[in-house]
């Protein structure tokens, strides 16, 4: 399968009058054409900084890409100018952001905001634009789209927002998306709604997508692959079916342990004790072991080796380990 | 919207009429009056000059007659300035007050935002703690002193620049700049910060994912919104320019409607004082509308013509 992008390495850093910040501390990933692929952690996990580095959209200062490389096609992003970024933003990698009621500005029309886009990158006559935006917005499931054009942001409800959002990023033909939890500020029906729509725009322009959430829900509906991230690391990544059946890790497992269940009626969810490890100084072995119910000695002083069950499916964690395996079998004895 | 502005228009006239009726009150309760003089004059010279300007008449009357000037917007004969109608005085010193303002503002716009917009772009840099030092100074200092300052230095010392008078555009640049440094710094700072926090929400952000040019972002999306607080403090700026003109205009002896304005309350030249006090209010009420329309145009998500709005 061909390689749309490749993060290797990558190292986001924040400066701040406190200290540094590492966000994102090495992270390896890929994602294959026409694929979605989840990255899925708790708030501060580097998710949402992962995703601003494929934009280069970190704010410098503070933040900087510190150290990796992220390969989009043949292109080397973390070597692009500003300028050679911005023919790439929107036209090749596009975003879409969590809270459709502040994404949008409040005093441009929809239609002025669908186009602009547009205009900045395609020769495009206003109403070769205007027909284009028609297409989009009715692509994105909005009626009477020719009146629709001429409203504000305000007179749109949630849900309708994050499709012009949607219908925004997608108006160039882009061949990555970036999705930062998407739904999460919508409430559950429109969030199926827009799960859906993406795999209908997926189905129908190809487009690959780069998934950010929380939401195990949402992963398990649309992610082909997921990549589960913690304290600025990928610590597990497989295909739905190796997370979701097979996982490995035990933050992983702690994470869908953390998750309602409906055949599970009347138990009491099981929450992770603990929180992540402070990114000003993280640990220098497994970020996870302060909260690990099977943290070894080796674990508090080396990051694990990554273990790979298969092609697809990739642990880091000391349990893998074949001694710790050994291990793990006396103590059941 | 036709609606809102005959609503207004009723209101800004119910408004005019409280000030005129509030400035009758002042200014038959302020002692002396346009005929007193350190002059002894005829007993009945005095009464036939009295009754010849209706002084002669109860307070009623005399107010009613003013009500009337005003309607008609004739406010008969100057006392002080004889062979002068106060439409005259008005007629002379409004296009020059009005100049002097409406250029006093354009340069107080422009200056200020644009300087507000360069602090918030270069956040924490020169430009910015350049702009901000240079904002504190022009509210600090009083226009009265900064004019006499500009005089003595630009005019005086270095004769670079016409002192006074207001015959051509050279002469116009010290006394604008006098009177726009102060609410310059207002509209600077303001523009400043809102352009700060305007500048972190979410769809700057996404005009940037679009990838817009910095300043097209800047100029269509973000300082729409930053203007917001800049056109709601405007009212307030105006007023401050309105009376500023008239210590600027005597400064810079420039002939503007200002200078009738505080001479005839000295004097007690009442049609004056009636005349120039209905004209400016008048002028400034009318502005404030027009501050409230800009508003609308500005902000979709505001209404006009509903109560209350969205």
């Amino acid at each position: 399968m061909e390689k749309i992008l490749e993060v290797k390495d990558l190292h986001v850093t924040f400066r701040t009058y406190g200290g540094t910040v590492k966000a994102v501390r090495g992270v390896d990933f890929h994602l294959n054409k026409g694929e979605t692929l989840a990255i899925v952690g708790e708030s501060g996990c580097g998710k949402s900084v992962t995703s601003n580095a494929i934009m280069r959209l970190i704010p410098n200062p503070p933040g900087k890409i510190s150290n990796g490389s992220i390969r989009f096609k043949e292109k080397e992003i973390t070597r692009l100018s500003e300028k050679q970024m911005r023919s790439i933003r929107g036209v090749d990698i596009s975003m879409i952001f969590q809270d459709p009621m502040t994404a949008l500005n409040p005093t441009l029309t929809i239609g002025t905001q669908l186009v602009e886009g547009l205009q900045q990158h395609r020769k495009i006559s206003p109403t070769e634009a205007k027909a284009k935006a028609l297409d989009m917005l009715e692509l994105v499931g909005i009626p009477n789209a020719t009146e629709r054009l001429k409203q504000y942001p305000h007179q749109f409800s949630g849900g309708m927002r994050q499709r012009i959002v949607i219908a925004m990023a997608l108006i160039c033909d882009p061949e990555l998306l970036i999705a930062d939890e998407p739904t999460t500020a919508l409430d559950v029906t429109i969030q199926a709604q827009i799960l859906e729509l993406f795999e209908r725009i997926q189905e129908s322009t190809g487009v690959s997508i780069i998934l950010i959430t929380h939401d195990l829900g949402v992963v398990a509906k649309i992610a082909d692959r997921v990549a589960v991230m913690y304290a600025g690391k990928i610590i597990e990544v497989g295909t739905k079916r190796e997370i979701f059946y097979e996982s490995q890790h035990p933050y992983t497992k702690g994470l869908l342990n953390s998750v309602p269940r409906l055949d599970l009626q009347g138990e009491k969810l099981t929450p992770i004790d603990g929180t992540p490890p402070d990114l000003f100084s993280p640990p220098e072995g497994c970020p996870f072991t302060a909260r690990c119910p099977f943290a070894m000695e080796v674990c508090d002083n080396v990051y694990p080796v990554t273990t790979a069950r298969s092609d697809s499916h990739k642990v880091d964690c000391w349990l893998q380990d074949e001694r710790a395996k050994q291990l793990l079998a006396t103590a059941e004895k | 919207m036709l609606k809102y502005i005959a609503k207004r228009l009723l209101i800004m006239a119910v408004t005019l009429w409280v000030i005129v009726t509030l400035t009758f009150i002042l200014m038959i309760s302020i002692p002396g009056s346009p005929l007193n003089s350190e002059r002894n004059t005829n007993e009945v010279v005095q009464a036939n000059l009295e009754a010849h300007y209706n002084l002669d008449e109860p307070y009623y009357v005399q107010y009613m007659l003013y009500i009337k000037s005003i309607v008609t917007f004739d406010f008969g004969p100057s006392i002080k300035q004889p062979n002068q109608t106060v439409n005259d005085l008005l007629g002379r010193g409004f296009p020059i007050s009005f100049e002097l303002g409406i250029i006093t503002i354009i340069v107080a716009l422009i200056s200020g935002i644009t300087l507000g917009i360069l602090a918030a772009l270069r956040h924490n840099g020169i430009i910015d703690y350049l702009a901000i030092s240079l904002a504190v100074l022009g509210i600090s200092i009083p226009n009265f002193v900064l004019a006499t300052l500009l005089i003595q230095k630009l005019a005086v010392d270095w004769n670079i620049l016409p002192p006074a008078t207001w015959s051509s555009p050279a002469h116009m640049v010290l006394p604008v700049i006098a009177l726009a440094t102060g609410p310059m710094a207002i509209i600077a700072r303001l523009t400043r910060s809102t352009m700060l926090e305007v500048l972190t929400q979410d769809y700057i952000k996404m005009a940037r994912a679009k990838g817009l040019s910095p300043w097209k972002i800047v100029l269509k999306h973000a300082l729409r919104n930053a203007l917001m607080p800049v056109v709601t403090i405007m009212g307030t700026l105006l007023a401050g320019i309105l009376t500023g003109t008239f210590v600027i205009e005597k400064i810079f002896a420039i002939p503007g409607m200002g200078r009738y304005f505080v001479e005839s309350i000295n004097q007690r030249d009442y049609p004056v004082i009636m005349g120039t006090t209905v004209f400016y209010s008048a002028f400034l009420i009318f502005m404030l509308f027009l501050v409230d329309i800009v508003y609308g145009i500005l902000d979709p998500r505001i209404k006009l013509h509903k109560k209350g709005g969205a």
